[in-house]
């Protein structure tokens, strides 16, 4: 018999490990799809507290407003991944530290 | 254990399993379709939670938008000679040891909680009640993602264009 907690159950695992991958990967893409995980780990939890509750669809209505934010999410975010590849040469979000006052690459990578 | 039990358990190891491989792979090519069976499984989760028009969604935005789209950044940023794409990891046990505190506090509070459910609700279709919802109750929020689109769409060109143009 599947019950509410194990819709829970799943989403806390799905959102650990977007937790995990946020936390750990040095690749921007990468970055972005432990986002993906964490907003789907939301979505499933706003699904099964609407199936289960008694007050109608709401969280199916809260979910296809994150869709809708997700998707605008990572189409803004590729853009600044492919402005920092064309600027930097690389998508390490640790090679990007061009405020700070010793790097290497600040003199030479950034045109204009 | 009933049949529709036994799929659900295969789907949540699926799922599960494979957002596991898009966090540990090294590979950059494995973690992008890794995460498509991860949309997948949560499609059919919906499915399992009566939500047929949010599983349809869910495929057509996540698998054929936002996967693409995460796929052409893959592509547009590395040279693709070869598939063994590696990328680096950094401070990997304090965020094993944060994910791992998240999950526990997480799985406790969702097992350990007397939740209030309503047993048995009916499985209905839901386009229907989603758009009327969304032009009477729901139309600010609806006019609201739109702009958002909207302003998403003129931000990403606007970012990505070349700097001589300014």
């Amino acid at each position: 018999m599947i019950t509410l907690s194990h819709y829970l159950l799943i989403s806390a695992a799905l959102f650990s490990l977007g937790i995990m991958g946020v936390l750990t990967r040095k690749n921007a893409v990468n970055v972005l799809m432990g986002i993906e995980l964490i907003l789907n780990s939301a979505n499933i939890n706003l699904v099964a507290f609407s199936r289960y509750s008694s007050n109608g669809i709401d969280g199916q209505m809260f979910a296809i407003i994150v869709i809708v934010v997700a998707a605008s999410e990572v189409a803004v975010a590729l853009a600044m991944v492919l402005t920092m590849y064309r600027l930097l040469r690389t998508v390490n979000l640790d090679q990007a530290d061009t405020l700070k006052p010793t790097c290497k690459v600040c003199a030479t990578s950034i045109p204009n | 254990m009933s049949a529709s039990d036994i799929i659900f358990l295969i789907v949540a190891v699926v799922t599960v399993g494979s957002a596991a491989i898009v966090v540990l792979s090294r590979s950059l090519i494995y973690s992008a379709f890794s995460l498509l069976f991860t949309f997948f499984g949560v499609a059919i989760i919906y499915v399992y939670l009566g939500a047929d028009f949010l599983a349809g969604t869910q495929v057509l935005i996540y698998v054929g938008g936002i996967l693409v789209l995460l796929l052409f950044g893959v592509m547009l940023t590395h040279r693709l000679y070869s598939l063994n794409l590696r990328t680096e990891t950094f401070q990997v046990i304090p965020g094993f040891l944060i994910a791992l505190a998240v999950f526990i506090s997480l799985a406790l509070v969702s097992t350990r909680t007397n939740w209030h459910v309503v047993a048995d609700k009916p499985l209905v279709p839901t386009t229907d009640t989603i758009g009327t919802l969304f032009l009477t109750e729901y139309l600010l929020p609806f006019e609201i993602a739109s702009i958002l689109l909207l302003v998403a769409l003129i931000g990403a060109a606007m970012l990505v264009r070349r700097r001589a143009d300014i």
